[in-house]
């Protein structure tokens, strides 16, 4: 597009010349900033004759103005009267100023980092803590108020992230029964005790895998969405409209979308405990050859009650872990399009691990009150 | 060719729409080399929406658009970066990137497209933020850091990063105060002047049109019902234009300016 910078050196009576060609531009800059360099490496008078270049821009007057603030003794002859303009235009506009925030040294910024993270950690602790007590007291506020729970608001929730949720979840279960009863299988086989895989299926899935495969599934939908509507919406300022106009935040997006997880999550779980147990019945029916009535007879012999129970106790709770970080998070959010990614990131890491802590104490509480 | 030299954008019978609604029917327009041409009309009208055509973010129904003499296609994988590297484009909300500081945001141009010394760029941005008339301590700072002001500053000192030779800009003075509003008009029309920019500038401003603007273009009933100097717009007979121009706010702008014409002219 722009002719190629070239440089002619002459001597003259004065010192040296040189004489440049082609276009001071943008484009030439980088080229022009060597070229000039190299010219300049000698010491004595210098002067730079720019008469016969074609084009000149703010950048290729910077580098010729650089050149001659930087090394004393240099001139420039030939500036017609723009590009004299643009030389005091560059001048007057050249004074140092910082590209990035001024870093500290490494070992102060990893400390500072480190103390940063506690306090951070500290602070979201207590502060989520905060929130799930908010959750619950604009619950009872809802209840108690005119208004009441935001059916509508709800039932989309319930929607998108449980009904939508169903292809995705009952695949995934349906792939891990057949894993389970086909692993088990093979272990079992060893001892001649094939015929309890049906009993590795049935209880696994229904005091363990059904819903805490699900949770996890769903945390990563449905964390994630939540984070980034309400985090969006926070940068958007709705939720600052929103409470201007008297709306509790917490009340019109936290409590729908918590509700409808709680609601969603015992029907999701339940939901993949049964086609895990499909997966595992295929299985077993088209490998061992166990007909699927016997596979649900012996079900039903060696499941008891409390397993189904212990499922769908946890499921709600999970639920509303799951929704209730996902919002924190979402309101978060500050200032910027990368704040609203890190938000979702931490939400949905946070939500699955309590998820994965919460199982384990239950299994413990569950066992302690025998339910074995 | 010789005949698009002299105006940087040609569009020509330009048709966009947003599923059943017309938002241009038939548009015409030129931009000269060299001027400061004033896009205005009623809010929905599709100014910016021309805007967002010229520089092919906008598909066309129909019609052609030429800038620097290249049709420009909506929605071809990327616009020749011959052409983008000759316009800087000025979006309304500023549009800075929010990861990066005001002094990255203006190196972002400048790394993709050319191979230049770190030190070198840093202190293109540097003099870039100076010409922006943006205080020296903005270089480091985010853009959620910035006042709105500052924020179309930024975007402007970017938007000059790989010195265009056209420039949109979209409502600049939109939000400011009427001091920074100023402020901004004469910084667009001392660096329009010495680095020699066309500049297409939309605005609902008065004052603007009157204190900048070479021409004005007036969008109205889906094209350009007039293109012309400002006295001359003000004469033309079409309901919009003489709403606009003698409402109560057009009068003022207008009394203001020919008093600030009558004082230069007295001193």
């Amino acid at each position: 597009m722009d002719t190629p910078v070239e440089v002619e050196e002459l001597e003259d009576a004065g010192g040296r010349v040189v004489r440049l060609r082609g276009a001071l531009t943008v484009t030439e800059a980088a080229r022009l900033d060597s070229l000039l360099a190299a010219a300049a490496a000698q010491p004595g008078p210098l002067a730079i004759a720019i008469a016969d270049v074609e084009r000149i821009d703010t950048v290729g007057a910077f580098v010729l103005h650089r050149l001659v603030r930087d090394r004393p003794q240099t001139r420039i002859l030939g500036a017609d009267a723009a590009a004299e303009r643009l030389l005091a235009e560059v001048a007057a506009a050249d004074r140092p100023c910082a590209v990035r925030p001024q870093a500290p040294p490494l070992w102060k910024k990893e400390l500072e980092d480190l103390g940063r993270y506690m306090v951070e950690a500290f602070r979201t602790m207590g502060a989520s803590l905060a929130f799930v007590g908010l959750t619950v007291v604009s619950f009872w506020h809802a209840l108690g108020s005119r208004r009441g729970i935001r059916w509508g608001a709800v039932s989309v929730q319930m929607e998108q992230a449980g009904v939508a949720a169903l292809g995705i979840v009952g695949l995934m279960s349906f792939l891990i029964g057949i894993v389970i009863a086909q692993q088990g299988y093979v272990q079992l086989r060893q001892f001649g005790a094939e015929v309890f895989v049906v009993n590795l299926v049935g209880r696994a899935t229904f005091r363990e895998l059904g819903v805490l495969l699900t949770a996890i599934m769903v945390a990563g939908r449905s964390a994630s969405a939540f984070a980034a509507q309400l985090g969006t919406m926070k940068l958007t300022e709705e939720v600052d409209a929103m409470r201007t106009l008297g709306l509790d935040p917490v009340e019109v997006l936290v409590l729908p979308r918590t509700i409808a997880l709680v609601l969603m999550m015992p029907l999701l779980g339940f939901y993949a405990s049964i086609l895990a147990i499909a997966g595992g019945g295929l299985f077993t029916w088209t490998v061992m050859d166990i007909p699927p009535a016997s596979f649900v007879r012996r079900l039903n012999e060696v499941v008891p009650m409390s397993d189904f129970w212990m499922g769908m106790i946890k499921a709600p709770v999970f639920g509303a872990i799951i929704a209730i970080i996902g919002c924190f998070q979402g309101l978060q959010v500050v200032g910027t399009a990368e704040s609203v990614g890190q938000r979702t990131t931490i939400a949905v890491v946070q939500a699955i691990f309590l998820v994965i802590v919460l199982d384990a104490f239950f299994a413990v509480f569950f066992t302690a009150i025998g339910w074995d | 060719m010789a005949a698009h030299t002299a105006h940087v954008v040609e569009v020509r019978g330009l048709v966009t729409r947003f599923g059943p609604t017309l938002v241009h029917d038939g548009l015409d327009l030129d931009v000269r080399q060299g001027e400061i041409l004033g896009v205005v009309g009623g809010s929905g009208s599709g100014k910016s929406v021309l805007m967002r055509a010229i520089i092919g973010l906008q598909p066309a129904a129909a019609g052609t658009i030429r800038v620097f003499g290249e049709e420009v296609r909506a929605g071809a994988l990327a616009l020749s970066s011959d052409l983008t590297r000759r316009w800087g484009v000025l979006f309304q909300g500023g549009a800075l990137f929010s990861g990066l500081t005001v002094a990255e945001n203006i190196q972002v141009p400048l790394r993709e497209f050319l191979h230049m010394p770190e030190r070198l760029m840093d202190e293109i941005a540097a003099y870039k933020v100076a010409m922006a008339a943006l205080p020296a301590d903005a270089g480091p700072k985010y853009p959620a850091e910035l006042s709105g002001g500052m924020k179309k500053r930024a975007a402007l000192a970017r938007a000059l990063a790989l010195d265009p030779e056209l420039l949109f800009l979209d409502e600049p003075t939109a939000g400011l105060d009427p001091i920074a509003a100023q402020a901004f008009d004469s910084l667009i029309l001392t660096l329009a002047r010495s680095m020699a920019l066309t500049v297409f500038l939309i605005t609902h401003d008065l004052d603007t049109l009157h204190s900048i603007c070479d021409r004005v273009a007036v969008i109205a009933d889906r094209r350009i019902v007039a293109n012309a100097p400002l006295a001359e717009v003000r004469r033309v007979d079409h309901p919009w234009i003489r709403d606009y121009f003698s409402g109560p706010r057009g009068r003022a702008a207008g009394a203001a300016h020919a008093r600030g014409h009558a004082e230069a002219a007295g001193a």
